[in-house]
């Protein structure tokens, strides 16, 4: 199985392809895992993964500038119907639209759209910035085996505010209560970062390299 | 609930994790790929990996062992020491660093601040802040591992920091650093309730209970020590339980 992690000169994609590499050790299947900003080898892939960090904004276009990728990962998640894993800002570019530096389209696959996160309380921060409590408000396969209100990482000020209940599958509680993971069909994607969440984040990212559509 | 986070800090000269007093007179406390792998393992909530006298001998980090203490962390790692440049934090972040410090460059240049949070994220800017104590609620800034005098106010200072985009403060005293005698929890205090990005408080634990204090009067979001973890004399684990007792909410 091919897995692609999408690179387009966002952040850290070494920690999200060796905490993939120990992730695929836990499964029964042969896991060849790249690192590419190839629209062949995205079409190529039976799964990819979407990193993403820094602004909503340079995240598109970041993609939007390496010629016919955007295209390509539309067309991997929308005709071919692949599975895609989404990761922070990825997850975020699945709405329609965010507002940070200046409105964005994203890929408008999840209706919704990613905006500030807005505190009253004082002594809470942002960057929402550290570990907090998941919580599985829908049962799905990709949290298989983990156990409800588990620790993952988190450090985002934006969050996905979605339209339709039913794409939300996890939120956390930050004053009020954040969306922080999403699934739609193929189409699955967590605020916080799995591959920096330990044991809780390579059992995840295994259930993805796992998941039958 | 978010959890109050616990950093064990990696101070690396020459390749070797050291801990000194009042940054002089360094002690060989061991490697640091095999610490971070301690730290990993043993509830570390973030690492963080500081290449102390990168700046001042104008020398870059060794990249090769971030990228090894990296691959032994499934935690955050801030790595700091010498980034003066949008390539340096490039390179760091390539090699395995989820997050840059940024001390002595960022103080000469405002300006880079922004521009590194532009272009990577305020999430993996971290601003560091050596600050000294020179009068009633007053505290300098240094730069080149305190070595250097600034004549910047470290409040003024944090201010612009939050503003031109860092995602968090890491704020050492010069003073207590080395001391043993708890934080200086003041300089903590003034900051995290001025700014509303994170702080880390830093410099000064010798006893569990500094940690505490960091957390409960400081109002830090996160507590970073280095020697009372790196010579054993307290775990992460009893530094946590502590706190948990304390009634702080902290992950296990």
């Amino acid at each position: 199985m091919y897995v692609s992690i999408v690179d387009y000169g966002t952040g850290n994609l070494n920690s999200v392809s060796k905490a993939l590499e120990v992730a695929a050790t836990k499964v029964n299947k042969k896991i060849n895992i790249r690192i590419s900003n190839k629209p062949k080898d995205i079409l190529d892939s039976d799964k990819i993964i979407l990193p993403g960090q820094g602004s909503y904004r340079q995240c598109a276009l970041g993609l939007k500038n390496i010629s016919g990728l955007w295209d390509s990962i539309n067309e991997f998640v929308l005709i071919k119907k692949k599975p895609i894993f989404g990761i922070c800002v990825g997850m975020q570019l699945f709405s329609d639209q965010g507002f940070e530096e200046e409105v964005t389209k994203g890929f408008g696959w999840i209706k919704g759209a990613v905006k500030k996160i807005k505190l009253n309380n004082k002594d809470l921060k942002l960057p929402h910035m550290g570990w907090n409590e998941v919580s599985v408000v829908k049962k799905n396969d990709l949290f298989l085996d983990i156990k409800n209100l588990s620790h993952f990482y988190f450090v985002h000020s934006y969050a996905f505010e979605a339209e339709n209940i039913n794409d939300v599958i996890c939120k956390t509680d930050y004053e009020e209560p954040v969306v922080v993971a999403l699934l739609k069909e193929n189409i699955f994607g967590t605020q916080f970062h799995p591959e920096k969440s330990q044991e809780n984040g390579i059992k995840l990212l295994s259930n993805f390299l796992n998941w039958n559509l | 609930m978010l959890k109050k986070r616990i950093i064990p800090c990696l101070d690396v000269k020459d390749g070797r994790v050291v801990k000194g007093i009042n940054f002089v007179n360094l002690k060989d406390a061991g490697d640091p790929v095999e610490q971070a792998k301690i730290y990993d393992k043993g509830g570390a909530d973030e690492i963080c990996f500081l290449d102390i006298t990168a700046s001042s001998e104008n020398r870059k980090i060794l990249l090769d062992k971030v990228s090894e203490t990296a691959k032994s962390c499934f935690v955050p790692l801030t790595v700091g020491g010498g980034i003066s440049s949008i390539e340096d934090i490039k390179s760091l972040l390539l090699a395995g660093a989820d997050k840059v410090s940024i001390n002595t460059a960022a103080v000469k240049n405002h300006n880079f601040i922004k521009e590194s949070a532009i272009r990577f994220g305020s999430q993996c800017i971290v601003i560091a802040i050596d600050a000294k104590k020179i009068g009633n609620n007053k505290w300098e800034i240094f730069t080149h591992g305190g070595r250097n005098s600034t004549g910047i106010d470290a409040i003024e200072y944090a201010k612009i920091a939050e503003k031109n985009g860092a995602g968090e403060i890491l704020l050492t005293s010069m003073d207590k650093d080395g001391t043993k005698t708890g934080y200086d929890i003041e300089l903590t205090k003034a900051i995290s309730s001025l700014v509303s990005i994170p702080v880390i408080a830093s410099g000064g634990v010798g006893n569990l209970d500094h940690l505490y204090e960091g957390f409960n009067i400081g109002l830090a979001s996160a507590v970073l020590a280095a020697s009372i973890f790196h010579y054993g004399e307290y775990s992460i684990m009893d530094a946590k339980n502590y706190l948990i007792k304390k009634g702080i909410p902290i992950r296990i």
